[in-house]
């Protein structure tokens, strides 16, 4: 039986009908609001490709069930800053030119906004604490730890 | 591209540029005033190798449009073809657009052999000239001054003594076309080249060339709204999902429909070896893959197991073997020799694991057919689900976006060739989305080998004669330009058989030795269709492996002769480039000259070493220092500092060839470190990120110093794969300096080296 939930999205209310309140908020996000981030990865959690801010924290969208956003608040990677007004996380990132295809960048970003939302000035152990769950293939670690310090020093 | 084809690529390319300087002064007068006065037509020529048009054009506003055949895998190279055709028109960066990739651009190759700038950007170079030397001289008959007196700034043609005597290119030609032929070399791909009597700019006229830009690709990346293949959508669309069976070579026998009947909009496609579910939402096409019922035909592939692999390649007969260079008299030299060292390394198999599962979307109708992929041969796609679908290729639409890394030839071409059959099926369009365990455990893999060395040495301790052969699958059980039905996995499972091309390779030969053997040879595949474990190209496709082993090799010899393995590489290489490489790093990384191994940390627990390993790849020369702490009681390796040296000739955007050569070591230290593709006697057992681990934060070296050798009188090569295969032999000679201790199996796991060590 279809079920009505409500939550928000980059600021704004969405509101959709699932016929499955298991389904991962991953395809909500994707399949019914038509947003082009997050990305699908791994479906398991391993990878970061799919992540969101949940009431601020970073959940792996392809494992969190619709249902349980019922009522919050998400931010995806479009929703944390615009060309107009960076994050000083995503102003890091581009002058860092970190990326390669960027597959992957959501879970990097918004790792790294969450932790710099929280302590600015991040220790190295701290940076890769956060980032050590998080997959990419390219090989962009140490320049995504590179931005985190880089956008610490302008703190 | 094999070697033999870069070789012949090379030569011809130097005669052309001779017979065009010819060409130039003998005909450069009546040929570009009959061409001049054509310029300006209405109507677009049709797509042609041969048309200017076809390379590049002027918009309205003047904004040059660059027509780019490949594509980008995430390195940068709309920017820096975008610098090369700003640098030769004369506009500002900002002012030209790159097209990329689609089919319905000439095919340059696609992404290829890191020939992207070395290639192409120097075809588009040459059509920028041209284009500028004909706006010139159209602009002398406007503004009424002769061409050697007019100059361009900023896409203005203007008098050099008289500044308001001008004329833009927006009005020159802005919206209409050169309309004018050039001349091509009849070959396409990796192969084609233009000649055109325009003079290319000197390195010293550069205001474009040689400026870190900034990628224009990253800020959409980072601010979320970077439109890549899998966020495709087309009305009607439907979501697929593909059902794998859990042993290799069995195919559906029954399926129960009943076991989705439950999940809403739900239909299952069944088409002879191929099986696949669909739905109207995504979810709903995950769950039903998920609750399928099949029973699956019985198969027996009996698979050696990844533990036994090598063990296999040893004993498996040889199918093709080709000695590809061979100087000298290897057999009489070996028999001079005072002494005779061998060494054997070996290389597992690995998958491109991507990031992004393959995913496509196709819109087949019922004459044409358009797919979107983000694959790195567009053309070949096109041609591939032409072959599939039984469309003329011309039929054929492959849409290119960006998307995952392939890493080489990935699992991209699988999805395309499966959306476009279920939308052929279906008459609807399909979007196909693998999951995490299609993308490792059915991707197409780069093959496992052993490479074994042998040297013999004169009294002096000269190594008078040297051999290299590596044992292996070939590498291109599939084509990895996917232009047939046989190429992807939806051929195979549709009746197609496989095409294997029998060929491993050898990389370029730069030490010098009297008598000298290098080769390859073949042994069957596991499974000659529809396997998991069959090859294609995986980035840097022979060069890891065989690199691993001779690299390693060289060091061996350098120790066996108690000597520096800096002087060891110098003494038997001779190009300058490839000396100053060498020499180059070892300057930068501080190299103390001495033997390996070290002697003066036996009794530590904590071991620390250095080791180098050296490359030329096309006309890219590259050292790479390794500097590495083993601890002795886990096997543990601590990637302390690397040092790279890196010569590609003419740098472009120095700052990205930068991040180019610094994630991909980091990539190499993934494959060299962790990668391993696990199998059991019936299937691959890789199908996620912890059966197939690979490189986390921690892991990555801690320092990674680039010195990039600037020549910008040598043409440019190719930087996107060049250094990664130098990783392994570099970890493995410094772990050989702290400990004494020789790795020769890839990857590097705690277990592997502990096991090493314990050996010893």
């Amino acid at each position: 039986m279809a079920q009505q939930l409500t939550f928000q999205v980059d600021g704004h209310a969405r509101s959709i009908e699932v016929d499955d309140p298991a389904m991962p908020l991953l395809y909500a996000l994707r399949d019914e609001l038509g947003l082009i981030n997050p990305r699908f990865g791994c479906g398991l959690g391993q990878c970061g490709a799919c992540t969101v801010h949940v009431d601020g924290r970073s959940v792996r969208s392809c494992i969190t069930p619709v249902r349980s956003v019922e009522g919050k608040k998400i931010t995806t990677l479009a929703g944390v800053g615009t060309p107009e007004k960076p994050h000083p996380i995503q102003k890091a990132w581009i002058e860092e030119q970190v990326n390669q295809c960027a597959y992957c960048i959501n879970g990097w970003v918004m790792t790294a906004v969450e932790l710099y939302d929280r302590n600015p000035r991040p220790t190295d152990e701290q940076i890769k604490a956060a980032f050590a769950p998080l997959i990419c293939r390219c090989g962009t670690h140490s320049a995504a730890v590179r931005a985190v310090k880089r956008a610490a020093q302008s703190a | 591209m094999t070697n033999d084809d870069s070789k012949a690529l090379v030569i011809h390319r130097r005669t052309f540029l001779t017979a065009s300087g010819a060409l130039l002064v003998s005909l450069a007068a009546p040929f570009e005033w009959a061409e001049a006065e054509a310029i300006g037509g209405t109507t677009r020529p049709p797509v042609g190798f041969d048309q200017l048009d076809s390379y590049i054009t002027i918009d309205p506003d003047g904004t040059v449009v660059a027509y780019y055949g490949r594509i980008d895998g995430g390195q940068g190279l709309e920017t820096a073809i975008a610098q090369m055709v700003a640098e030769e028109i004369d506009v500002p960066f900002e002012r030209v657009r790159v097209v990329m990739g689609s089919s319905t651009v000439l095919d340059m190759g696609g992404a290829s052999a890191a020939q992207g700038v070395s290639q192409s950007g120097m075809t588009l170079r040459r059509t920028a000239a041209e284009a500028r030397r004909l706006l010139i001289d159209t602009a002398t008959r406007t503004l009424g001054v002769p061409a050697d007196q007019l100059t361009v700034t900023d896409g203005v043609v203007h008098a050099i003594s008289d500044p308001t005597k001008r004329v833009s290119y927006a009005d020159l030609i802005g919206g209409r076309y050169f309309d004018t032929k050039i001349k091509w070399n009849g070959r396409t791909g990796g192969a084609l080249a233009v000649d055109t009597p325009a003079p290319l700019k000197r390195p010293d006229q550069f205001k474009v060339i040689g400026k870190s830009i900034p990628r224009r690709d990253i800020p959409p990346k980072v601010f979320g709204r970077m439109e890549m293949v899998s966020d495709v959508r087309v009305p009607g669309m439907l979501h697929a999902r593909m059902i794998r069976p859990t042993v290799a070579g069995a195919v559906p026998v029954k399926v129960d429909e009943a076991s989705v009947k439950d999940i809403p909009g739900v239909r299952v496609v069944w088409i002879k070896d191929l099986l696949a579910v669909v739905a109207e939402k995504e979810w709903n096409a995950v769950k039903a893959a998920r609750a399928l019922k099949v029973t699956w035909s019985e198969s027996k592939p009996n698979f050696p197991g990844n533990e036994k692999l090598h063990e296999h390649i040893r004993q498996a007969p040889v199918v093709k073997r080709t000695i590809q260079r061979e100087n000298g008299n290897v057999d009489e030299g070996f028999k001079q020799a005072v002494r005779i060292i061998e060494g054997e390394y070996e290389f597992p198999t690995q998958s491109h694991a991507s990031t992004g599962p393959g995913c496509a979307v196709a819109d087949v109708r019922a004459d044409e057919a358009t797919v979107w992929t983000s694959t790195q041969k567009p053309h070949g796609t096109a041609a591939c689900v032409a072959d599939l679908l039984g469309l003329p290729h011309d039929k054929v639409t492959a849409i290119w976006k960006f998307g995952t890394g392939s890493y080489g030839r990935n699992d991209q071409a699988d999805a395309a060739a499966d959306a476009a059959v279920l939308s052929k099926h279906l008459g609807r369009p399909v979007r196909v989305q693998y999951m995490r365990h299609e993308a490792i455990a059915w991707d197409p893999k780069g093959t496992a080998s052993v490479n074994r060395s042998k040297v013999g040495l004169d009294a002096a301790g000269k190594v008078i004669a040297y051999e290299n052969i590596s044992k292996a699958f070939s590498r291109q059980d599939m084509n990895p330009r996917e232009q047939a039905a046989s190429d992807v996995l939806a051929g195979h499972l549709l009746g197609a058989s496989a095409k294997p091309n029998l060929i491993f390779e050898i990389p370029v030969a730069s030490y010098t030795f009297d008598h000298g053997r290098l080769g390859w040879e073949i042994i069957p595949a596991l499974m000659d269709r529809a396997s998991p474990l069959r090859t294609t190209h995986l980035r840097d496709p022979f060069g890891p492996p065989i690199l691993f082993g001779s690299e390693s090799f060289m060091d061996e010899v350098a120790a066996a002769t108690s000597t520096d393995p800096v002087d060891f590489r110098l003494r038997y290489l001779s190009n300058p480039r490839d000396r100053d490489a060498v020499r180059i790093a070892a300057e930068h990384y501080g190299w103390q000259k001495r033997p390996s191994p070290r002697n003066d940390q036996k009794d530590s627990e904590v071991a620390v070493g250095r080791g180098i390993a050296f490359r030329r790849h096309f006309d890219t020369f590259i050292a790479l220092i390794a500097e590495v702490r083993v601890h002795r009681k886990t096997g543990k390796l601590d990637l302390v500092r690397y040092v790279c040296s890196h010569d590609v000739g003419m740098i472009v955007n120095p700052e990205t060839l930068k991040a180019v050569i610094d994630r991909q070591l980091v990539y190499g230290t993934s494959r060299a470190m962790f990668e391993e593709v696990r199998f059991n006697e019936n299937m691959v057992t890789s199908v996620d990120w912890v059966t197939y681990p690979v490189l986390h934060v921690d892991d990555a070296p801690a320092q990674i110093d680039i010195v990039l050798i600037d020549r910008p009188e040598a043409a440019p090569s190719g930087a996107a794969e060049m250094c990664l295969g130098l990783v392994p032999a570099a970890i493995g000679n410094a772990v050989f300096d702290a400990t004494g201790v020789r790795l020769r199996r890839v990857p590097f796991t705690h277990e592997r080296v502990k096991a090493a060590l314990d050996r010893a």
